[in-house]
């Protein structure tokens, strides 16, 4: 089986994260790697967050807002 | 004898756009009830349509979404869809209303949004919210996030509404059994003390204007069709193409003043808000496309007057490369090579004629009362302008000619969103004012059973996974997913429903609660944007605290989004209920903070604005502090003696002064200063230079304006030159009845580097007195020099009558600016005509200079009250397009010169809107807040103060004494912003803690 990346994505809640949930309002398909962390504003995610996905397996991080 | 009805509690907002909901919100959190009523089956306006705002190029639903989620769930809301306002009777204070309510033919209280019926509904109809680009079904959801979040079915085109026996197909697909296609038309009865209109405007349209071929050109579109195409939920999905060929265009036309300033269509108006949006959609369309666009503005005069706008313009310009050409249009056509492209002719400034080429022209389209709302206007007793418009009696902002109806937004006069918003509140604020007897008589409040301790207890989590129907279910293996959620740590109950959110559902979810004595509740189904507050609310009424809740967004970002991967969906979901779960092990209750307050304001600045504002706070019941710096009340308009539509300024001004000196509420101070502001909203303590101290809940800033002293065109050397306020004493006095010369010079120190804005109000004031020279010499010759005359809204029709009555408009050129010379008893004013190209020379008795509206001294306040200053030393609101009063910091709110340059009557609509926002707060007993928010961990502080600097809300600060960080819990919103940045570990944030952060990322 081709290698997938796992991803982790730290989104605020009021812009990306609301985002995420239009897309799904859209029916907009994308891959299913991606797990989201809904935060209440992107200056709540502490470097350590993104260090310890990493450090928990992820692939990458992605920090939205 | 008649007895006086009782005042009622209540208001009616017709129209549910941004103004009807900030007014609705207003009341709502002042102690009103409302009845919100819009004819569509979805609040929200025309905003949702928009792609962007200008100026700050915020996403438009973005920015609206919360207010429409706030708005839609108020408990003393009541939003009225499909419905109409028919019939009103009674006096104000005490109406009856009579609203028809059209059927929807969906219930919105079973309507659970999924879907699923428009994918079986076989009727494609024309969108007319992406204004017909795109298709609908018969069955649909006005835009996507549309609140009510619910369906209804389009009367006209519904297959089984025509026919009972035919399709039906939505009634097989929907299993919350929320169609009823007989579903018949009410008519109901409510009393309201006030009624606010909002019902916004209708675009114009342009078919009538054949010479820019729209309708028969693919690719000549409206503004609002150019809107929809650039959104990401748009027909087109965000791509930039055009309607023909789908082909990307390299080369876009913007046309202004479709349907505005145009008096063969009585549309004699500037229309205000197109020159910005143009702007907009030509730096957005540059953003959108990967290749270097093509983007020119066709226009008259650019009318960028609005805070912020000037520099907006500046950028568009210089930085992003928009060419603005200054012509007049004669006609569109479309260009005989079969390639769908336009060709525009038009004539330059100089006169020459140019054809050019585009891929793609949009047309400006200007703003327009609705006929039905200019025709139920008559019939409430609503008289409307020549132009149709409810514009507000003078210096009223927001009346109307009926009392007790009020009126907000484009439907008073062209006018863009913040202006709106002001407004908006401001009608809020006075329909507070007539029923302040009646706050809170008809407001409802919810009792919930005391709430269980559960802090020890053991983790007892209840899990359950919705089927959404089959918008997860269809998708997911949701029975796997449950029995994998019963093995996880913690999990002593899960169960799978058809939909979460439904009644019985939630019945369900509180039996589990007791029977299996749960203290953690997870809901794996939909977005928490939409469904946590009301999932919270089941919890509450079990007896649980509302943050012992989770939940797993399994559908909008996982069952939708991987359609056709069903597997992996199922393993998503697993993963997202781990997380989930992970995190509800750790939750724990949440308090609400009840602090006491003071219910007194404190009014800083005795000018209109000012006195507006405490009037307007003292009709509501409310003590107020005025603090006026100068000697006595009045401001700058101690100085003006005409107001922008004819208005005697002095009578006004003394009667104003004299009302507020003889009202018990008010105490002025004047000739005092600020010199010291203690505490926060509720409790605040300021400290004046006469040695007083004030207590007080509530602060408006309205510190006000001065006219800028020119240094240029001879000023104050010769006493030929004069600033207008000097010219209009003059004018008034008599001493330029025998003047043959007049010349007024526009933006005198605004629109310059040094002052990079527009004041807005020079133009028409201007206008007008050049118009008053004529009145009383209409022999005179008036000349004025300007750059772009922005007589915006209805003072586009005094543009009109000066150039009939003989007016002389010149235009300069900022290179070339025109030269005033002395000249024995008269002065020598040079300037380069605009359509010849040679000077002109004018033998002035009177020269007029249009200085700049300058900010007040307002540094040492703005530290004071930790609030901001833009780059001109204007105050900065808290959002430039929807809390145009507000800062950042609660209970502090500002209106008039203040916040940028302005005319009297708006700022007094915003005195108004200032009064209406602080009454949202002192309309409270107490300040209730979430809880939250930031908590310090005392031994790990190191009193670094980093938190302190970067917190938004001026929430956090570190205590001399002690050393270490202090949060005041009324301020803090609970972003974590002090968090991130604690080097220490020291700042945790309640309800969303370092550790249950870690708990998710853990999970995986």
């Amino acid at each position: 089986m081709e290698w997938e990346p796992k991803l982790i994505a730290f989104l605020c809640n009021w812009c990306s994260y609301a985002g995420a949930d239009l897309a799904g309002v859209g029916r907009i398909q994308y891959p299913p790697n991606i797990r989201v962390i809904r935060i209440p504003c992107s200056g709540r995610i502490n470097p350590l967050f993104i260090m310890s996905a990493i450090k928990n397996g992820a692939d990458g991080v992605l920090t939205s807002g | 004898m008649t007895n006086k009805p009782d005042k009622v509690g209540a208001v009616l907002v017709l129209g549910s756009g941004i103004a009807g909901i900030q007014a609705s919100l207003d009341l709502a959190e002042s102690g009103y009830y409302v009845y919100l009523v819009e004819k569509n089956p979805a609040i929200g306006g025309t905003m949702p349509m928009l792609d962007k705002t200008f100026p700050t190029n915020d996403c438009s639903m973005c920015i609206l979404s919360p207010k429409l989620v706030e708005c839609g769930r108020h408990l003393n809301i009541e939003t009225l869809t499909c419905s109409e306002l028919t019939d009103l009777r009674g006096e104000p204070g005490n109406f009856k209303a009579t609203i028809l309510k059209k059927a929807r033919f969906v219930d919105p209280d079973k309507c659970t949004g999924c879907g699923s019926c428009v994918e079986d509904c076989p009727v494609k109809v024309d969108d007319a919210f992406n204004q017909g680009l795109g298709k609908r079904k018969a069955i649909y959801k006005l835009y996507a996030q549309a609140y009510p979040n619910a369906y209804a079915i389009d009367k006209a085109k519904c297959l089984k509404i025509k026919k009972p026996k035919a399709c039906g197909k939505c009634l097989e697909a929907c299993q919350a059994g929320a169609i009823d296609h007989l579903m018949q038309d009410e008519t109901i009865e409510v009393n309201v003390g006030s009624v606010i209109l909002a019902p916004g405007f209708d675009a114009f349209q342009p078919e009538q204007l054949f010479y820019y071929g729209y309708g028969k050109f693919p690719n000549v579109l409206t503004s609002l069709e150019f809107e929809r195409i650039l959104s990401a939920s748009g027909p087109f999905g965000g791509h930039l193409i055009r309607p023909s060929d789908h082909k990307e265009p390299k080369k876009i036309a913007w046309i202004q003043c479709v349907g505005s300033r145009n008096c063969k269509l009585d549309h004699g108006y500037c229309s205000s808000v197109c020159c910005m949006y143009a702007i907009k959609e030509a730096v957005i369309a540059k953003e959108h496309t990967p290749y270097e666009l093509d983007t020119s503005i066709f226009f008259m005069d650019m009318r960028t007057y609005g805070k912020e706008f000037e520099k907006y313009y500046d950028r568009a310009r210089n930085d992003h490369g928009v060419r603005f050409v200054r012509s007049r249009i004669y006609e569109v056509t479309e260009a005989t090579d079969g390639s769908g492209n336009l060709k525009i002719r038009y004539a330059n400034e100089d006169g020459t004629i140019t054809n050019e080429e585009f891929d793609m022209v949009v047309l400006s389209i200007g703003l327009e009362p609705s006929e039905e709302v200019v025709e139920l206007a008559g019939k409430l007793g609503v008289e409307v302008n020549k132009f149709k418009f409810a514009e507000p009696p003078s210096l009223t902002g927001v009346g109307t000619t009926r009392p007790g109806i009020y009126v907000a937004g484009a439907f008073s006069g062209p006018r863009d969103i913040p202006e709106t918003v002001m407004q908006a509140s401001a009608a809020a604020g006075d329909s507070s004012v007539i029923l302040s007897e009646a706050r809170g008589t008809m407001v409802k409040k919810k009792e919930y059973p005391p709430e269980n301790e559960v802090a020890g207890d053991i983790v007892r989590t209840g899990v359950f996974v919705c089927h959404c129907g089959i918008n997860i279910g269809g998708v997911v293996k949701v029975p796997d997913v449950v029995a994998y959620a019963r093995t996880l740590p913690g999990v002593v109950f899960a169960d799978e429903k058809i939909y979460a959110c439904s009644q019985d559902s939630s019945g369900q979810i509180k039996e589990a609660i007791e029977k299996y004595g749960l203290n953690r509740i997870v809901v794996a189904s939909c977005s928490p944007r939409t469904h946590e507050p009301m999932f919270q609310e089941t919890l509450k009424e079990a007896g649980l605290n509302a943050n012992l809740f989770e939940m797993a967004n399994i559908r909008d970002q996982c069952s939708w989004v991987h359609q056709s991967e069903p597997e992996k969906a199922t393993e998503k979901s697993k993963d997202l209920i781990k997380m989930a779960v992970n995190k509800a092990a750790l939750l724990e209750p949440v308090k609400g903070i009840s602090l006491g307050m003071n219910h007194d304001a404190l009014v800083i600045g005795g000018g209109v604005s000012g006195m507006n504002a405490a009037l307007n706070m003292a009709a509501q019941g409310y003590k107020v502090s005025l603090v006026e710096k100068a000697a006595s009340l009045g401001g700058i308009a101690a100085s003006i003696r005409y107001g922008m539509k004819g208005e005697d300024v002095q009578s006004y001004l003394s009667e104003l002064i004299s009302r507020v000196n003889s009202n018990q509420l008010i105490k002025v101070y004047t000739g005092v200063e600020i010199t010291e502001v203690h505490g926060f909203v509720g409790n605040f303590v300021t400290k004046l230079s006469s040695g007083d101290e004030i207590q007080h809940g509530v602060a408006i800033i309205a510190t006000g304006g001065k006219e800028y002293k020119p240094t240029e065109y001879l000023y104050g050397q010769n006493q030929k030159v004069k600033t207008l306020l000097e010219l209009e004493s003059e004018l008034a006095d008599g001493k330029l009845n025998t003047a043959k010369n007049v010349v007024f010079i526009q933006c005198v120190g605004s629109r310059e580097p040094e002052r990079p804005y527009c004041s807005r109000i020079c133009c028409t004031k201007s206008v007008k007195q050049a118009l008053k020279i004529k009145e009383t010499n209409p022999d005179a010759n008036v000349f004025i020099l300007y750059r772009d005359i922005r007589t915006y809204g209805f003072y586009e029709d005094l543009y009109t009558e000066a150039r009939r009555k003989g007016v002389i408009f010149v235009r300069y050129a900022t290179e070339e600016k025109p030269v005033v010379e002395a000249a024995g008893d008269k002065v020598k004013v040079t300037v380069t005509e605009h359509v010849l190209g040679v000077p002109m020379v004018i033998d002035a008795d009177m020269v007029g200079l249009a200085a700049a509206v300058l900010p007040a001294e307002n540094n040492k306040l703005s530290q004071l009250f930790k609030v901001p200053l833009n780059q001109e030393g204007f105050y900065l609101e808290a959002h430039l397009k929807l809390r145009p009063v507000d800062f950042g910091t609660d209970g502090v709110f500002m209106c008039g010169l203040a916040h940028g340059p302005k005319n009297l009557e708006e700022n007094i609509s915003q005195a108004k809107a200032a009064v209406a926002r602080a009454c949202t707060v002192l309309a409270k007993e107490t300040i209730d807040v979430e809880g939250k928010c930031a908590v310090v961990n005392k031994k790990k502080c190191a009193g670094c103060g980093v938190c302190e600097s970067v917190c938004p809300a001026k929430a956090v600060s570190v205590d001399a004494a002690e050393k270490v960080a202090v949060v005041n819990e009324a301020l803090c919103k609970g972003c974590g912003a002090c968090s991130s940045s604690c080097r220490c570990g020291a700042l945790n944030v309640k309800g969303c803690t370092n550790e249950q952060i870690m708990a998710m990322i853990n999970a995986l």
